[in-house]
């Protein structure tokens, strides 16, 4: 699932629509939004979705009971 | 004082802190060495894989390349940092529950099999050298335009550091002095690209200011550098001029190749527990986006102060940095029409052009440019120092593990002592230096071009093999060994026949569909899933035992199931 929003975003918005997305320009801003998507915002969504996984495995792991005190 | 004694001065007190670091946590044991101790802070920990990760390519020469290449320069920003999402996902929790020291270690006990075991280690080896090179000549650069010694001289100058701090600290010592690189070189990076952002714009944020108005001419900075471009003769710089098929290609192989580098992997293996293999490739990160979101915009600064300081000067009258540079042989002027002045002009325009700058030394010359204070120069030198020695270490540390633990241990002479094996990793570990030293001295190409090339022939190695071995019960040791051979194969005969045998073919035409060397990693990949999955139909079921083991790996801990949520 949040493979899908990695693809959507670098692949998708980033590359194969960059063209549609140039001709929006990011408001308050000079960047087209195609551009700032594959320069800047894929990043950002990057940073994002490891700390939504982060987040969503720790309450899995909490869930299961699973402690891990002094693993391995 | 002058930038020269600034830079001796910044460069020796960070030396002095790395070597300071390095003997403070010395290595006692393989443990320490090979994973230092597994008892490493998630922060920390990706502090240090930041640094290990962001080399002299990122540092020296990316934001170069987005300069020239505009739009296209997308591909390594996103190639470098979504990697870090499949890393997250797909492979760093499970590879530090299994436990291994090393890749090798891993595609060896995964796969039954000591030539698999061997196939990666040699593989493993390739990768890092390809790499390694890349970062020696990017030491080389800095020290022979910053210190005015001979390239020859920076290299062994640099070596030596990497060989004290590697040899004597092994892991343990690479993290802590990696975690004070960082500290150097995000500093060293962002300093002058606030004063950049300041002078240009007057928007401290550098992310946000290359989206801002330009105080020149009170258009948006982006529309103004298009409009330079235009009237110049290249092509737009918010627009590319890749194929979007190659654009796309490259970006895969450099995602993948991420998730796939064994001294990036390594890393996680060094952290306490499963939970915290997680966290700190979210750090880690954390940490890498800070300076990839600066550099594309180093890129526009960079490009729109070069336009204005150089096109149509004349050439009497260039400014300082402008000879200096010329005197390392990575600038050069050629007055082609004879009218004395600086033609800087694009394939589309009418003149010639005649002015000939290398990628690698934009973000180094970047402040003399812009004209800042001489201690930013010296800071800037100082930090892509930082940013290529600490990955090279890291490599170095991959190769060396790969021969005393992979090689040695596991394979050769398994009845070696604790001991014996410590003095073995550290005997290689410098072998390794004088080789990487060697190709410093020889190097096959620019910085981020060599790098990339790694990342394609990780990509197509190690990648699928890893994925597959943690989330394919079926697959075999013949699939696996197959999968990885071919893989590198087709890749590192592609890059060889355009970069090294027939570069004059190396362009679009000759290409398949269009696929530059750099994106054939990510053919490479498909091709070694493709065989590895074939061909482990075919072959007898891998035993039980190791069928149990990759059972074992997906579970956190023992008890409960679901854990493919978000796969």
């Amino acid at each position: 699932m949040l493979l899908v929003v990695w693809f959507v975003v670098s692949y998708g918005f980033g590359i194969i629509a960059v063209e549609p997305l140039d001709t929006v320009t990011v408001p308050g801003t000079g960047f087209p939004l195609g551009f700032w998507f594959a320069q800047q915002g894929a990043i950002y969504v990057f940073v994002a979705l490891i700390f939504v996984y982060v987040f969503l495995m720790n309450r899995l792991d909490r869930e299961f009971d699973l402690r891990e005190e002094d693993d391995v | 004082m002058s930038v020269q004694s600034w830079t001796f001065l910044l460069v020796a007190a960070s030396f002095t802190l790395y070597i300071g670091i390095a003997v403070w946590s010395r290595a006692t044991s393989t443990k320490d060495f090979y994973v230092a101790g597994t008892g490493v802070s998630p922060l920390a920990n990706g502090m240090a894989t930041a640094a290990d990760w962001m080399s002299a390519a990122s540092f020296i020469s990316m934001a170069g390349l987005i300069s020239f290449m505009g739009y296209d320069g997308a591909v390594y920003l996103m190639g470098w940092t979504g990697g870090y999402v499949l890393l997250a996902l797909l492979l760093a929790p499970y590879l530090r529950k299994f436990g291994a020291f090393t890749v090798p270690d891993f595609v060896g006990d995964r796969y039954y099999s000591q030539t698999a075991r061997i196939v990666a280690v040699v593989c493993a080896i390739f990768v890092s050298f390809t790499y390694v090179s890349g970062q020696m000549r990017g030491v080389g650069v800095v020290f022979s335009r910053f210190l005015e010694v001979d390239v020859n001289v920076g290299v062994y100058i640099g070596m030596a550091i990497v060989f004290f701090y590697a040899v004597l600290g092994g892991m343990k010592g690479i993290t802590y002095t990696q975690v004070a690189q960082y500290c150097v070189l995000i500093f060293a990076y962002l300093v002058p690209a606030i004063f950049l952002s300041l002078l240009i714009t007057g928007n401290p944020v550098p992310q946000l200011g290359f989206g801002d108005v330009d105080q020149a001419s009170g258009i948006s900075l982006l529309e103004r550098l298009n409009g330079l471009h235009q009237e110049l003769g290249f092509s737009e710089y918010t627009s590319g001029t890749k194929s979007r098929l190659d654009v796309f290609f490259i970006t895969a192989a450099l995602m993948v190749g991420t998730a796939g580098l064994p001294h990036v992997i390594i890393r996680f293996y060094t952290v306490p527990r499963v939970r915290d293999a997680r966290l700190s490739v979210g750090w880690a990160l954390v940490f890498i986006a800070l300076l990839y979101t600066t550099a594309p915009a180093v890129a526009v600064f960079a490009r729109t102060n070069l336009i204005n300081s150089v096109s149509e000067v004349p050439y009497a009258q260039v400014p300082e940095w402008f000879t200096t540079w010329e005197g390392t042989g990575l600038l050069s002027f050629e007055d082609l029409n004879g009218d004395g002045r600086i033609q800087f002009v694009g394939p589309d325009a009418s003149t010639a052009n005649e002015l000939t700058v290398d990628n690698d030394i934009i973000v180094l010359a970047n402040p003399e440019i812009a004209g800042l204070p001489n201690w930013v120069i010296g800071l800037v030198a100082a930090g892509g120092l930082a940013a290529a020695l600490s990955t090279a270490a890291g490599l170095l540390l991959v190769v060396s593990s790969a021969v005393s633990h992979d090689l040695l241990k596991r394979s050769i002479m398994p009845e070696i002592t604790e001991r014996g094996e410590l003095i073995a990793a550290r005997i290689s570990a410098g072998a390794a230096v004088l080789v990487a030293g060697y190709l410093g001295i020889n190097p096959p190409g620019f910085v981020a071009q060599v790098v990339a090339f790694a990342f394609g022939l990780a990509a197509a190695s190690f990648f699928p093999v890893i994925i597959l071995g943690i989330f394919s019960k079926r697959t075999t040791r013949e699939g696996a060994i197959l999968g990885m051979v071919a893989g590198i194969t087709l890749t590192a005969a592609y890059i060889a026949y355009f970069t090294l045998i027939h570069p004059e073919l190396n362009n679009a035409d000759n290409w398949w569909f269009g696929i530059s060397p750099q994106g054939i990693g990510t053919v490479g990949m498909l091709l070694n899933f493709a065989i590895t999955l074939t061909v482990s139909r075919f072959t007898p079921e891998p035993p039980p035992e190791v069928q149990q083991l990759v059972e074992m790996i997906r579970v956190p801990k023992g008890a409960g199931a679901a854990h493919e949520i978000s796969t």
